[in-house]
């Protein structure tokens, strides 16, 4: 059981965190033909824009009330209806997902009240759904963001629906946790169609952000979960959700539809797909397909010839709650040895990171706790610590701006596992210790000669 | 809030920005924050631009007082290099809390000062105010003035919270923080004639040493750069500098021209972007330096450097002409906004799209700024669809572009490169040139842009989206040419002001049921050049087109001299063509500056100039002849 600890600084130094919104605008992100809206100065989204186009390599929709001072002041009714209106007529967007920001949440715009206003001056906008998440800058995280995002648009556009109505039994619903990748999704799609069933991802990143070349261009998101999907989702005959802070948007949903769901804390790693791939066996009915059947085998493969490289190293972690649980459990599962967990605000599930003590803190700590460590794993900014403590840095999580195909990295499934481990295997082999002379013994060679050269210079 | 406000009032005061002293009195007051449509793409805030323009003082600490989005989703994410201190790159933020916001966070915010001083012992620390404290009333200045006495360092305090507006007006208030705080605080050691600033030039991938080591070699010695590649203490020394360059753009301006009022430091406006501009820029800097007492001959040393540096980059650069002669670019804004760009381009042979350019033809000028410099902001909205077709209409070969146009481009399979601030190459001077052509060669004859563009086997040709989207045009095309109607119906489409969104159509029916005769009248009408003002110009040719039939048929000889003297040249002073006639002819005078110290025509924004010259040159065609008479 692991302890959960606070750093005691006023200062924040090399942020690990980011703010909520942009968590939230990520999840807007997934569905089909939406423009997710922050509320709040221009600013904010201008960060947030650059944050996932530097990560995705992609066109991001994104757009904002754009506050001004006297606004925000004043109240930003007018703004949020005017921006409702442009992004209706002209991106033609069919969902308006609008986040608040620190701005707008400390004056305390009511933009429920706003909406309902919106509703009734605008009858022609009737066909343009709009969702509202309160996600201020100044509590919670990304992930938060990510969480009630999902959470509220599952209770405000999926049609309810009574726990005895008829079913699809085929009709899976998948509530993807945020630290999944487009990659991920796409390989989970693989597996759950091999059960013969249909899954719907709310959201769908894989369909929006794999950066595909789209049939029809549009400003708004590019694919993605459609709207219909999304009030159709009612008479799925189950749910699953990945990573635990997807639990509020099954909990809604199963409000929401009867929808009986389980959630997957874990997701990387032999032990949690084979739980996994058990289930989809049990809720389908169906054997595992030969397919899958091998590519476990690949995994238990790669255990094998991995746990040489990855036995007993040192490794540093700095993630969003549910990935650091998940993926520093999955690498102690390798044989490493957790000696640092860094994150950005408190779960109950941190208590389960393989470590005594997690630290909800910054990149100053993790490079203050690092040195000898033999990887450094974080997003993209873990780079000038790395630089500074020579030490590999592996990459994970968002952002990660300066390699190329951050939408990609897939670790879930047998295959996403086995691939994972052979490039973090890789890295501890290219960085190997070189064996030489001294290596064991370099002390008395040395000390030896030490000793007496400056004897022999005095004569 | 008080001091920012006052701040920016003075900002907007700035008479050496040509766009601020066109406006009047109430416009000012607005100043020059370009009011965003909510629901339109975001430009960076008046924070981000404080930080662009500060944090390549590399040995600072830079702290963001703030939630987590203003630094956590941004920080080290700018190209700015530095050849000592990496501090500038470290995220330092106050990542205020909620009880922070009910409490206020300026006791978060000394005591990250503090921590920040003992950790990290910087010369200074730059502290920047966001709009969340600003709202809740942190006062950053005391804190600032606190902890500067406490820790005996200088705290600077950057009043430049998001909301006060864009970028461009963070840049001049992040400028106000150095000229209030740093800028003549520290005495150099030793100065020699050769002393100069370099201001604007933040040293993006390195272009500062493109630069800097020839204009060391000529015997300049860049006493305080700003802010690339700088070090606190040279930024303080700025004050004691022989002559300023002011790097192409207006962002920093006021320093440039505070630099002078009180230290008597001229300057001038220069580029380092093309071959042209960046020989003149080095003269320009020794001709002050030579003004200001250094030996006429340091020009020949100058000279010496550029007859070489142009040579071996024409050299380096011919050597392309065979592969891009006859190639089409399309060049879009970005930070490369020089003419000289443009006429290296074209020495190598390429062909810019868009003009039937010969070069240097003052229309040619003229027209080429004005599609370099057309809002990036009018491509983010273009599907690749219409950018697809936009690129085949122009037979453009590849496109030159910044900011988001770069996915669009690629995916509608066009060879694209970086021209914006977040480009990984140095384009600047001479070897910068020659890169760029370089760049632009590698991504032209890349041989993946023929694979891509194939339709999949599995495809029929006919259905790819790029033959879909030929097809839409050309069905377009046909159905306006058969449809006088629908073709003006897009007529009137035609956005003309963006800031607000108002197309053609609504203002010329507003003009004609209006009989709206000024800009002012449309504005007020439709809200078309409320926002930026840019495209005032542009209504005021609608307002003609519109009016003009109706009136020029009524209007006799005496009216219509009538009309002709009473057009006004000067928007700003409001001087018309006959005052200036007037004065010309009355007091005989012979410059522009004459005539704008006589009828104060050309003393605003300064856009006038052209038009008051031309009034002169036939004035003054005729004077001779009276007066020999
Ligand atoms: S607009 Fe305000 S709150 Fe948003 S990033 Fe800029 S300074 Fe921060």
């Amino acid at each position: 059981m692991a302890i959960v600890k606070f750093n005691k600084k006023a200062c924040t130094v090399n942020p690990l965190k980011m703010s909520q919104p942009v968590g939230g605008a990520l999840a807007f992100m997934g569905v089909k033909d939406a423009m997710p809206l922050f509320h709040g100065s221009q600013g904010c989204t201008s960060f947030g824009l650059v944050l996932f186009v530097r990560h995705f390599k992609e066109a991001i929709p994104l757009q904002t009330t754009a506050m001004s001072e006297v606004a925000t002041v004043l109240g930003g009714y007018e703004n949020v209806e005017q921006a409702i209106v442009n992004i209706s007529n002209k991106q033609k967007a069919r969902l308006i997902g609008i986040c608040s920001t620190g701005v707008t949440e400390t004056k305390g715009d009511d933009v429920d009240a706003y909406i309902k206003l919106v509703r009734q001056q605008h009858p022609e906008l009737e066909h343009v759904s709009l969702v509202y998440v309160s996600t201020p800058d100044f509590k919670d995280a990304f992930q938060d963001g990510w969480e009630k995002t999902v959470a509220k648009i599952i209770e405000t556009l999926v049609k309810p629906v009574e726990v005895d109505a008829p079913r699809n039994p085929k009709k899976l619903v998948v509530l993807p946790g945020s630290h999944l990748t487009p990659g991920d999704l796409d390989e989970l799609r693989d597996i759950i169609e091999a059960f013969g069933l249909e899954p719907y991802f709310l959201p769908d990143l894989a369909g929006s952000l794999d950066g595909h070349i789209p049939e029809d261009f549009t400003p708004t998101t590019l694919g993605g979960i459609s709207l219909e999907e999304i009030a159709d989702l009612g008479d799925a005959f189950h749910a699953i959700a990945l990573g635990s802070h997807m639990r509020l948007a099954a909990e809604t949903l199963e409000k929401k539809a009867g929808i009986p769901f389980r959630i997957f804390d874990r997701m990387i790693g032999l032990i949690p797909t084979d739980e996994f791939i058990a289930h989809l066996a049990a809720i389908s009915g169906r054997e595992v397909p030969n397919k899958i059947k091998r590519q476990r085998g690949q995994l238990v493969d790669a255990m094998l010839d991995g746990h040489f490289h990855t036995g007993g190293k040192k490794l540093a972690i700095g993630l969003e709650p549910d990935f650091l649980y998940d993926l520093s459990n999955f690498l102690h599962e390798m044989g490493c040895k957790i000696e640092v967990a860094v994150t950005t605000n408190d779960k109950p599930i941190l208590e389960q990171v393989p470590i005594e003590e997690v630290l909800v803190g910054d990149l100053e700590d993790f490079e203050k706790m690092a040195p000898g460590c033999d990887l450094l794993i974080t997003h993209a900014h873990g780079r000038q610590a790395a630089d500074r403590l020579h030490i590999p840095l592996f990459r994970m999580g968002l952002p990660i701006f300066d390699r190329l195909g951050a939408a990609h990295i897939t670790s879930v499934g047998y295959r996403g596992a086995r691939d994972l481990i052979f490039k973090i295997a890789n890295v501890f082999i290219e960085n190997m210790h070189v064996v030489r002379p001294d290596t064991w013994y370099p002390h008395p060679v040395e000390g030896h000669a030490s000793e007496h050269a400056p004897a022999s210079t005095t004569h | 809030m008080s001091s920012v406000s006052a701040t920016i009032q003075d900002v907007f005061n700035e008479p050496g920005c040509a766009k601020n002293a066109g406006k009047s009195e109430k416009e000012k007051k607005k100043g020059c924050t370009k009011q965003l449509q909510p629901g339109g793409a975001a430009g960076g805030c008046a924070f981000d631009g404080a930080k662009i323009a500060l944090q390549p003082i590399t040995d600072v600490a830079h702290l963001v007082h703030g939630p987590i989005a203003c630094e956590g989703n941004s920080w080290d994410n700018r190209g700015a290099f530095s050849s000592g201190s990496s501090l500038y790159r470290t995220g330092f933020t106050t990542d205020i809390n909620e009880t922070d916001v009910v409490f206020g966070g300026e006791k978060r915010l000394y005591k990250s000062i503090k921590e920040i001083i003992e950790k990290y012992n910087p010369p200074s620390v730059f502290v920047y105010q966001t709009c969340v404290p600003a709202m809740i009333g942190d006062d950053i200045d005391a804190v600032c003035k606190a902890a500067s006495k406490k820790f005996g360092k200088p705290i600077v305090p950057v009043n430049s919270p998001g909301f006060v507006g864009p970028k461009n007006l963070g840049n001049k208030l992040a400028g106000e923080a150095l000229l209030a705080h740093v800028i003549g605080t520290v005495e150099p050691e030793y100065t020699t004639p050769y002393d100069v600033n370099i201001i604007g030039e933040y040293n993006l991938a390195g272009e500062m040493w493109q630069v800097e080591p020839l204009l060391k070699e000529i015997g300049f010695r860049i006493i305080s750069c700003i802010s690339g590649d700088a070090k606190y203490n040279e930024v303080a020394q700025a004050h004691r500098a022989k002559a300023t360059m002011m790097v192409c753009s207006k962002a920093m301006i006021n320093i440039t021209r505070k630099l002078e009022d009180r230290y008597g430091i001229p300057y001038f406006e220069g580029s380092f972007y093309g071959i042209g501009d960046m020989s003149d820029s080095i003269r320009q800097l020794a001709q002050l330096v030579i003004d200001q007492g250094a030996p006429p001959e340091f020009m020949d040393r100058a000279e010496a450097v550029i007859a070489r540096e142009e040579k071996k980059a024409w050299e380096a650069m011919a050597a392309y002409t065979p592969r891009l002669k006859g190639k089409k670019v399309l060049l879009i804004t970005g930070g490369v906004k020089s003419w000289s760009v443009v006429a290296a381009l074209q020495e190598v042979g390429l062909e810019i799209v868009g003009t039937s350019v010969k070069k240097s033809t003052k229309e040619d000028k003229e027209r080429i700024k004005e599609l370099m410099g057309e809002d990036a902001h009018a491509f983010d909205d273009m599907s690749p669809r219409e950018m697809y077709n936009m690129l085949k209409d122009a037979r453009a070969d590849i496109m030159l572009s910044g900011g988001r146009s770069q996915f669009i481009a690629l995916k509608a399979s066009m060879p694209w490169l970086d021209i914006n601030q977040e480009r990984h190459h140095a384009y600047a001077g001479y070897e910068g040139m020659v890169a760029l052509v370089k760049e632009i060669d590698k991504a032209l004859y890349n041989p993946i842009w023929e694979q891509v563009r194939r339709a999949a086997p599995w495809q029929n040709p006919a259905e790819t989206w790029q033959a879909k989207a030929e097809a839409e045009a050309a069905r377009e095309a046909a159905e306006l040419a058969a449809d006088p109607a629908k073709a003006e119906a897009k007529r009137r489409s035609k956005k003309i002001c963006k800031c607000k969104s108002v197309d053609l159509g609504t203002i010329e029916d507003a003009i004609r049921t209006g009989s709206l005769k000024t800009v002012a009248d449309v504005t007020a009408a439709t809200n078309a050049g409320g926002g930026c003002t840019g495209c005032c110009g542009t209504i005021e040719d609608i307002i003609a087109d519109v009016l003009q039939p109706a009136e020029a048929v009524v209007l006799d000889p005496v009216q219509a001299e009538e009309k002709r003297r009473a057009k006004k040249v000067c928007n700003c002073k409001e001087v018309t063509v006959g005052a200036i006639e007037d004065a010309i002819r009355a007091k005989g005078l012979s410059t522009v500056a004459e005539v704008t110290a006589e009828t104060e025509a050309g003393s605003g924004c300064g856009s006038c100039g052209e038009t008051v010259e031309e009034i002169l040159g036939e004035v003054l065609a005729s004077v001779p002849r009276i007066a020999a008479e």
